[in-house]
């Protein structure tokens, strides 16, 4: 990866390798698929008149913790409340969240991914470049991945994650360093903002 | 700043890595009608935003939300970033629940952990 770079009329700019691309695509991918596991489709199958009657979305927190981290409880100590505020407002995080996704895997297809192919024929890089919009997805969704990395790998404090960096199970290090290398592309894109 | 490193071939390996083996459940879709409580008008600010610390979110990102969700200057959005670091919380905000509760569902589409609690609470 190329780091993020202002260009001189304002959009981000960064290149990836194909194999770099297609896993970003890949976690954004899986990230919309947890969250439309939870609540469905989104505004295509939506019933005005359902809201109307008050039926929103789901009122108990995920079962997964990894749902339960992108989707969290509002209030900390009192259930009701929290309940209701999931209630009427889940529906939209998800479908914000996402957005953020595809946005993401939009950018890169606009910078080139294609799928289909395998991965080792490709040695184009992918170059992209983000509007503003399009930056708030990016570091809103590499949030949402390294969440949900994060939960599945156990970390829970700081030693964690120096811990799962040096774990001696293979799956784990491979983790381990995608969810460092997600921060890296997330904190060179806030770099090049500033 | 770390330098850029090549992801190795087993991490690109490995891509099925979010999936759950957990119940999947699909709700009712239903699409949420936006209220019109903007209208209410408090006189005081008895509630707070609060942000939780977390082992993941960059001090860098924390930082930026504050100052571009709440436009605080760099210097107050990097003093709530330490107190979060810090002390575990810090109070982002106060006003009314309304605006509260907006600020806890736009702190939630950032990827922050925040609740919202009655400011003497």
């Amino acid at each position: 990866m190329k780091p993020f770079k202002r260009r001189r009329r304002g959009g981000m700019t960064a290149t990836f390798t194909a194999a770099e691309a297609h896993l970003l695509a890949n976690l954004a991918g899986q990230v919309v698929e947890l969250l439309r596991d939870r609540n469905g489709l989104s505004e295509s199958e939506a019933d005005p008149l359902a809201a109307q009657l008050g039926m929103g979305g789901p009122s108990t927190p995920p079962e997964d913790p990894v749902l339960a981290r992108l989707l969290p409880d509002a209030y900390r100590s009192d259930a009701d409340d929290s309940s209701e505020f999931r209630r009427l407002t889940e529906r939209s995080l998800t479908a914000a969240k996402v957005h953020y996704a595809e946005d993401l895997i939009g950018s890169l297809i606009d910078g080139g991914l294609t799928f289909g192919a395998a991965i080792e024929d490709e040695s184009e890089d992918i170059e992209i470049e983000l509007n503003p919009d399009a930056v708030q997805s990016w570091l809103k969704c590499l949030t949402d991945i390294r969440l949900s990395l994060a939960v599945r790998l156990g970390i829970e404090n700081e030693e964690d994650v120096m811990l799962v960096a040096e774990s001696g199970d293979e799956a784990i290090a491979a983790m381990s360093e995608i969810y460092d290398w997600l921060g890296y592309v997330q904190e060179t894109l806030i770099g090049a903002l500033d | 700043m770390r330098t850029p490193q090549p992801l190795s071939a087993t991490a690109l390996g490995a891509v099925m890595l979010l999936r759950h083996n957990g119940g999947v459940t699909t709700p009712t879709p239903v699409e949420i009608l936006e209220s019109d409580v903007d209208d209410v008008v408090e006189l005081e600010d008895p509630w707070v935003t609060i942000v939780w610390n977390d082992p993941v979110n960059l001090m860098s990102y924390v930082a930026y939300v504050f100052r571009n969700y709440f436009g605080y200057t760099e210097e107050k959005a990097h003093e709530l970033m330490l107190s979060v670091h810090h002390e575990g919380r810090a109070i982002v905000a106060s006003g009314s629940r309304e605006k509260m509760e907006r600020h806890v569902q736009a702190m939630h589409e950032y990827g922050l952990w925040a609740t919202l609690d009655r400011a003497d609470a």
